[in-house]
């Protein structure tokens, strides 16, 4: 059995991870509740803001802070400009998924083709440090990650719960036509969904590169994981996403302390096939 | 010669012409390559067996496929297991696996497309993390160099060149055969509406098992035969993401429907990929089979094989095989009706949902050669009462039987192929299917149980009695209201059913129409058959009931002929309100 100061640095670690995770999960989210597009490209931008920010900072030397509001309103613009192939063509929920997987392959493929299949890595004065508690170590760069992610999650909930195109939103995922006859323009609120959730990509992109090293097949790596949140947290859910996020984090680090890293997809895995089995109502 | 046996001739001289290739000595690099074309033939169309035509589109494909290749690999290389012998292990050891997952996750209703996706693909992480840390592998690969390949022809790559044609012409024959047979018909229908399957009779859960087994077993096999065709197996490369997405891609590339369709698309893509090898030209092939992807889901997303067919049809139209119709006079079809007649008799059924009470001891008997008329306000129940008598819901309490057989405790297809079929209100025909395949599916799973073949001539019979004759080549969206409620009605009778449930046949019918319908079921009841018949029409109710039972809140509150009915108290209450007591 591993110390208790192990299995708190683990928690904490968890924790941090598992923000990511809410982070890259919350706009898949939002396009898989709200406008029934399971939306793979989701991954492949993330890539790409990271490799943006990779491009910005380390090689023109911005500020990796300057990088990522340079890539916010881009791919926001990207977001929309991607929804306007799927409204053209009334993608379904179905072939979103097939349409969207071409693309993210299409975008891996220019992502390898500018940067290579080489690793990259940005480092910064950021990457080592980190701030003490009690005996443990928490990381500043995913700490801010993390409270990014909590803070966008609230306000996501908020705009959706308060505002005025949120409700309309969720009306519209509830039945897209009732909705219509009762003056919500879903077309145009599916627009600013889609600019939004390409947005949060980018941001997540940013923070992957600050983090990680980076290599043009990531994008499939999180994919297993990042699904797991999103079903578990309940699709269109913000505040679910992220507390899905922190649930497989926490589940990942402490199985990594405990038994093998090896074994952490496990727990996830097992987590998503049991809500799946017993709760298919929540998606 | 049947356009089944020239196909069939057609598929084995071509599996025999390329069978005879590595004799004439072909160099090692194209036995290869052809070795690759017909691995992903057999892998893509084992998949679309359960993803294609039954529409449960799995992306854990590579977890069975990965289940042959360390079946293989474990017996083969730790137990000196001769290498052909592995293979029906492999192939039995992942149908195993996809028979616990089906008899699992297929129970869960609701649990349909995508969700089913994510399931099946979440699977996959899981059987790859517990190989990678058992012995099984453990981490660092295993190498087979050591596994003796047994000789068929000269070369190593002749042999894998005609295992993986022996695997993939055995998996495109059976496809074939599979569309024509009665499963295909059944997962074709599970495809289309699964609920309406179920209540037409087909086994669906049982289906969806079978066709589930057949496609990891297929897998099983060519992942045993490629662990020894690669020589040295990861988990990384075994479980990546490529299996699962390939055949997904290769079988809407083709036409998951089709039985030819993944084969085709397959070869299309391997070829595709093999033009564009090595470096930046590989980058380059990766992303424009990508575009072409999505430009073929966008823009032909039936596949490429149908779609070919349905031009190549349009421009030379042929004969559709359509049985000759000839009109059954209805004393020929009593003749030949499914089994002694028998009377339908529930007794005291309760079911609630949630806080909802819907029937609440309802009681009824109707007798053959009866119709007995179930009426009553918005949710009175009788729709539920038609829902639990066909067995889609589940009684809470009470006995439903038919003659002596006891209808209440067997899953709906128990309870169609005893002889009780129904309608639906708004009508739920398979949308891909034909009029004519639509009467035929009832005539193959009811309680006619017609072989395919007889299932046709027996449906082309029963559209003919509806007056839909000349729209048999007709789909479901190409009909109006009124042909899709005969539609309803003429499948409801092809089963050969003992019990009919008649849920608002009439309603938006126009007068004229309405009244050739009344003219019909008159005919139905003189041929034995009990007929339940729940109408808001009252005028048909008068004309055509023998007994009337009245519903409300889920309670029969008035019983008898429809004058004596309609003149209880009670009942007019319920359809006027209670003022005229003080009037």
């Amino acid at each position: 059995m591993p110390s208790a100061t192990l299995l708190g640095q683990a928690l904490v670690s968890g924790l941090l991870a598992g923000g990511l995770y809410g982070l890259l999960a919350l706009g898949l989210s939002l396009s898989w509740g709200l406008l029934r597009l399971v939306n793979l490209t989701h991954f492949a931008l993330a890539l790409l803001g990271a490799y943006l920010t990779y491009q910005l900072g380390h090689v023109l030397h911005w500020s990796p802070w300057l990088a990522a509001a340079a890539i916010v309103p881009v791919f926001f613009a990207l977001g929309m400009g991607l929804h306007v192939v799927f409204a053209r063509f009334r993608v379904t929920e179905f072939t979103s998924l097939l349409v969207t997987f071409g693309l993210a392959v299409i975008l891996e493929s220019v992502i390898q083709w500018f940067w290579t299949a080489d690793y990259r890595r940005y480092e910064t004065p950021w990457a080592s440090s980190s701030i003490r508690v009690g005996p443990m170590f928490v990381p500043v760069l995913e700490l801010f990650a993390c409270l990014t992610a909590t803070v966008l999650a609230l306000s996501t909930w908020a705009w959706l719960r308060f505002t005025y195109v949120g409700k309309a939103l969720r009306a519209a995922a509830e039945d897209a036509a009732i909705a219509g006859a009762f003056g919500v323009n879903h077309r145009r609120h599916a627009f600013m969904v889609s600019g939004v959730s390409a947005a949060y990509a980018g941001v997540a992109g940013a923070f992957i590169a600050l983090i990680s090293t980076l290599a043009p097949a990531q994008i499939w790596a999180w994919l297993g994981v990042v699904f797991a949140v999103v079903i578990i947290g309940g699709l269109g859910n913000p505040v679910g996403a992220l507390l899905a996020g922190f649930l497989i984090g926490v589940s990942e680090s402490i199985t990594m302390a405990v038994a093998a890293p090896a074994w952490a997809p496990l727990v996830s895995f097992s987590i998503l096939i049991g809500i799946l089995v017993l709760r298919p109502e929540r998606v | 010669m049947s356009e089944r046996a020239r196909l069939i001739v057609a598929v084995l001289t071509t599996g025999v012409v390329l069978g005879t290739l590595p004799l004439l000595g072909l160099p090692a690099f194209y036995e290869s390559f052809l070795y690759l074309v017909f691995h992903w033939i057999a892998l893509a169309t084992s998949w679309s067996l359960l993803s294609g035509y039954a529409g449960y589109f799995s992306f854990g494909h590579g977890a069975f496929f990965g289940a042959g290749v360390y079946t293989t690999t474990t017996l083969a290389a730790a137990y000196g297991v001769p290498f052909l012998a592995t293979l029906p292990v492999a192939a039995a050891v992942a149908a195993l696996m996809s028979v616990g997952i089906g008899a699992v996750v297929f129970r869960v209703k609701r649990l349909r497309g995508e969700l089913f996706g994510l399931l099946t693909l979440a699977i996959t992480f899981v059987v790859a993390t517990i190989v990678l840390n058992t012995r099984l592998d453990g981490g660092p690969g295993v190498y087979l160099s050591n596994v003796p390949l047994p000789k068929l022809v000269g070369s190593p790559t002749g042999t894998f060149y005609l295992l993986a044609l022996g695997l993939a012409s055995a998996t495109v024959t059976g496809a074939y055969l599979i569309t024509r047979a009665r499963l295909g018909l059944g997962l074709f229908a599970i495809h289309d509406d699964e609920d309406v399957a179920e209540v037409e009779g087909v086994p669906t859960f049982a289906y969806k098992l079978v066709a589930f087994a057949l496609s990891a077993g297929v897998a099983g096999i060519a992942g045993g035969i490629h662990a020894m065709y690669v020589s040295y197996v990861t988990v990384g490369d075994t479980f990546s993401i490529t299996v699962p997405l390939y055949v997904v891609l290769m079988s809407v590339l083709g036409g998951a429907r089709h039985w030819l369709g993944p084969a085709v698309g397959a070869t299309l893509i391997t070829l595709s990929l093999y033009t564009f090898t090595g470096g930046e030209q590989a980058l380059l092939g990766r992303a424009l089979i990508a575009f072409i992807l999505i430009l073929v889901i966008l823009l032909l997303p039936a596949g490429v094989v149908p779609t070919v067919l349905a031009r190549w049809r349009a421009w030379r139209p042929r004969r559709v095989e359509i049985p000759a119709a000839t009109v059954m006079p209805l004393a020929a079809v009593a003749g030949r009706g499914s089994g002694p007649s028998a009377a339908l008799e529930c007794r005291d059924l309760w079911k609630s949902f949630g806080g909802i009470q819907a029937l609440r001891g309802v009681s009824l008997t109707v007798a053959p050669g009866e119709i007995v008329g179930l009426v009553g306000p918005n949710g009175s129940g009788k729709t539920t009462l038609i829902n639990v008598i066909s067995g889609h819901y589940a009684l809470d309490r009470g006995r439903i039987t038919l003659g002596t057989t006891v209808l209440s405790e067997g899953p709906a297809h128990r309870i169609a192929g005893l002889g009780v079929s129904r309608t639906y209100q708004i009508p739920r025909p398979f949308a891909h299917f034909t009029a004519l395949d639509n009467v035929a599916l009832a005539a193959s799973f009811g309680a006619a149980r017609c072989t395919p073949g007889a299932a046709r001539v027996e449906a082309r019979r029963w559209l003919e009695f509806t007056g839909l004759g000349r729209r048999a080549t007709a789909l479901p969206h190409e009909l109006n209201l009124h042909e899709r409620k005969f539609l309803e009605l003429a499948r409801a009778l092809a089963g050969r059913p003992r019990v009919i449930l008649l849920d608002e046949v009439l309603s938006g019918l126009n007068p004229t129409e309405s009244g050739g319908a009344v003219q019909l079921l008159r005919g139905i009841r003189d041929l034995g058959v009990a007929i339940v018949f729940v109408e808001h029409v009252m005028r048909a109710v008068v004309e055509l009931c023998d007994r009337v039972v009245v519903l409300n809140e889920g309670e029969v509150i008035a019983a008898g002929t429809p004058v004596e009915a309609m003149r209880e108290p009670r009942v007019i209450d319920v359809y006027l309100g209670k003022a005229h007591v003080g009037a």
